[in-house]
């Protein structure tokens, strides 16, 4: 058989369902693996487009999400979801076609050197040289993308290597002598923070999108039931402790709550799960929780230690060392009575500064009101896809999510245009939720040809564009640290998104009433297939609390 | 420092104090980093990628086979005093080609380079040469009217030594292979 039908086994064997991409010349044999492949393909429009499509599916489903495309430019307009896929570690592979191993480095039409210029933003990457080692190229390429520390894999495939005939036996064994992930955690370590916990008078719990890689939400909210250990989430945690919930703290960081990042400066010990210390997080390092030792548990080694010393390192997966800490812990007795301080001094934080702004009186939607409503509307049920930027900011902060994988926004690279070809693959990982994507209007701009995609395929995702005809958080920015000197951030009223929609076959709607707000919302979502609405929101409004950049918890605004 | 990197195939850091320690710490020394790869293509560039991105010099590389056709050796020296290398070596541990990075204690290890020196000389300044080279154990590898070419073979401090004693004589060029390291007694590098 040829390499190229081997290859659509291999993706059976690896339990994939669906593969997001764009045929061009240099993948035209695989492309012809798929009329009888047996494996769903869906033609997205722009291959940045199918790779955020690959990410939000494996977001969604905790499955490996697959995204192909041709050389050099089907390519290079991958890498934007490659590197987001390596900062946000989602599991994915992308397969993508190269020129004619003759043809290699000779600038050859459509050629790039695919392998090199991704380099710097992949998990790992191969080019199959010998069209016999494709099947084990493609299995070692799932088992890295998913094990350890997930992200990116590509796996490039010239031509001649695709097409060639090769006798195909399913591949038992890989072959990976310098890859052996530490996912047991020490038992020694984790004895020694299961101590340092019970000795705690200022206890936090600060989780990451490591939990929610790990699949860890149960064992993290057994953990914090253990005692009264209050539980704090990072952009990329949200949903591995429920909101809102007597624990819950909000999320912390940037645009994090006072209780939150008050907690985290005052706290005498931070148990850091899955997560990385992110600057975002930390705002201003040497002033970061300056009273507290830190017991840091996570799947990659290179990240302990990294941005803030651990006290206590644990090496090892989430569930894994979750599980046996809370063992550990429940054998020391603690007396959770010596934590009343450090709750009042919370309940304390969480009565005087909850998330609060101020509405309007009339009909005017104030976008923190348009994510409560949105909240109310999908009666916190939905899965939520975001773009970057206020909008991103304000969903995390108000639409409580209950469960882990409903929450799937870029974190990491912060990449625009993100939120709909997310949303499209979690769609599509997850045909039996509904999917809303909040956007903003600049953001949607960046892969509205989706739109496409989605309507070919009836794939229902509701977008919500908050359009307040601005690059919103640049606005803020201006406003706030450039003496509100605007530099191109006003997008004006273009496109008009009600015809945008219906210029590509999906349902357009505008809201511009707050008072029927939720209603809308709701006929909205019992359209059936995907819909863009177009809601308008007051123009110029700040996204608080913050801590300005480069500061400490303590100078929070807002 | 070698230990905290911990083992190869451990990955994870030993000592919570020299983990501490050694967070963005600069140990203000040569470190010599040993690094045991996956025979394929693309490996160096991966390794050398992660010292670029972080605006690390290298300040010698050298690669070549081992006793297993397999598997290449990377010996690479950079300065500790100009950067923090603990970071580099775990993301080093993470490419998936590098089975194994040892940071070389200098007191446990061998370490050599070998250097050809062209060096002007005619008549007199001959013979001076060639008694400098015999005190450095260097070896003439050839002469014409008005050049001898010396080959010194040693640590990084006796070649530096080597070329300021050559260097009055008119040093045409200079040629270094970087430094190969190898751990002493019976363990493995």
């Amino acid at each position: 058989m040829r390499a190229v039908d081997a290859l659509m086994e291999c993706l059976k064997a690896e339990g994939v369902d669906v593969v997001f991409g764009l045929p061009g010349g240099a993948n035209l044999p695989t492309y012809d693996a798929f009329v009888n492949g047996g494996i769903r393909h869906i033609l997205v429009r722009h291959e940045a487009g199918g790779g955020h499509a690959a990410e939000g599916y494996a977001k969604a489903t905790g499955k490996v999400g697959v995204a192909f495309a041709t050389s050099g430019p089907g390519a290079t307009n991958l890498i934007t979801p490659i590197c987001d896929a390596m900062m946000d570690s989602v599991p994915c592979v992308f397969i993508t076609g190269q020129v004619r191993t003759e043809l290699l480095g000779t600038d050859g039409f459509q050629e790039a050197d695919t392998i090199g210029i991704t380099m710097p933003v992949v998990k790992h990457s191969v080019m199959v040289q010998d069209p016999q080692e494709l099947p084990r190229a493609i299995h070692e390429a799932f088992h890295i993308a998913r094990s350890g520390r997930p992200g990116p894999v590509l796996v490039d495939i010239p031509m001649d290597i695709s097409r060639a005939e090769i006798d195909y036996e399913p591949v038992t064994d890989l072959r990976l002598p310098g890859y052996q992930p530490k996912v047991e955690g020490n038992q020694k370590q984790i004895r020694q923070a299961a101590k340092a916990l019970a000795a705690a008078q200022r206890p936090v719990i600060y989780a990451g999108g490591g939990v929610v890689n790990a699949n860890a939400s149960e064992e993290l909210r057994e953990f914090a039931r253990s005692d009264r250990f209050p539980v704090t989430c990072t952009l990329m945690g949200l949903g591995a402790f429920p909101a809102p919930d007597q624990q819950w703290l909000g999320m912390l960081g940037m645009h994090g709550t006072r209780a939150a990042n008050y907690a985290m400066d005052e706290a005498d010990l931070i148990c850091a799960v899955g997560a990385r210390f992110d600057d975002r997080i930390t705002g201003k390092l040497s002033e970061f929780a300056p009273r507290a030792k830190f017991i840091h548990i996570d799947v990659d080694p290179a990240e302990i230690s990294k941005n803030v010393p651990a006290h206590i390192p644990i090496v090892g997966d989430a569930k894994n060392v979750l599980a046996k800490l809370v063992i550990e812990y429940r054998a020391i007795g603690a007396d959770p009575t010596r934590l009343d301080a450090w709750w009042s001094r919370i309940d304390g934080w969480k009565a005087k500064y909850p998330l609060a702004y101020e509405d309007t009186t009339d009909a005017e939607i104030k976008p923190q009101y348009m994510i409560r409503a949105l909240w109310e509307a999908t009666g916190g049920q939905a899965i939520v896809t975001s773009d970057v930027g206020q909008h991103q900011m304000w969903t995390a902060q108000l639409y409580d999510f209950p469960e882990p994988r409903r929450w799937i926004n870029s974190g990491g690279l912060g990449t625009m245009g993100f939120g709909l070809p997310a949303a499209m693959g979690a769609a599509v990982g997850a045909p039996d939720r509904l999917v809303c994507c909040v956007a903003g209007d600049g953001s949607v701009q960046m892969n509205a040809q989706e739109l496409a995609t989605c309507a070919q395929n009836d794939i229902p995702i509701k977008v919500f564009i908050m359009n307040n005809g601005y690059l919103g958080m640049v606005r803020q920015w201006q406003e706030l640290f450039w003496d509100g000197k605007y530099s191109h951030v006003d997008m004006g009223e273009f496109p008009d998104f009600v015809k945008l929609a219906e210029a590509y076959g999906v349902t357009g709607m505008r809201f511009t009433d707050k008072h029927t707000l939720v209603d809308d919302i709701k006929r909205a979502i019992a359209v059936e297939g995907p819909v863009l609405v177009d809601v308008r929101v007051t123009r110029e409004e700040n996204t608080y609390p913050m801590i300005p950049a480069g500061m400490a918890a303590r100078e929070m605004v807002g | 420092m070698g230990t905290v990197m911990g083992e190869p195939g451990t990955k994870e850091p030993l000592s919570l104090e020299e983990l501490e320690a050694s967070t963005n710490m600069r140990t203000g020394r040569k470190h010599v980093l040993s690094i045991l790869v996956e025979n394929k293509s693309g490996v160096l560039t991966r390794i050398a990628g992660l010292f670029a991105r972080r605006g690390f010099n290298i300040d010698t590389l050298t690669v070549g086979p081992t006793e297993d056709s397999q598997i290449s050796r990377v010996t690479l020296t950079v300065d500790g005093a100009l950067h923090p290398i603990d970071q580099v070596t775990k993301q080093l541990h993470k490419l998936i080609n590098v089975l194994k990075i040892r940071d070389l204690e200098p007191a446990d290890t061998v370490a050599r380079e070998l250097a050809l020196f062209k060096v002007s000389a005619d008549g007199v300044q001959r013979g001076e040469l060639m008694q400098i080279a015999e005190i450095f154990r260097g070896k003439v590898v050839d002469v014409t009217k008005r050049a001898i070419i010396i080959e010194v073979t040693g640590t990084t401090d006796k070649i530096e030594a080597f070329e300021t004693m050559v260097r009055p004589f008119g040093l045409i060029e200079m040629m270094r292979t970087g430094e190969i390291a190898i751990s002493r007694g019976r363990t493995e590098t």
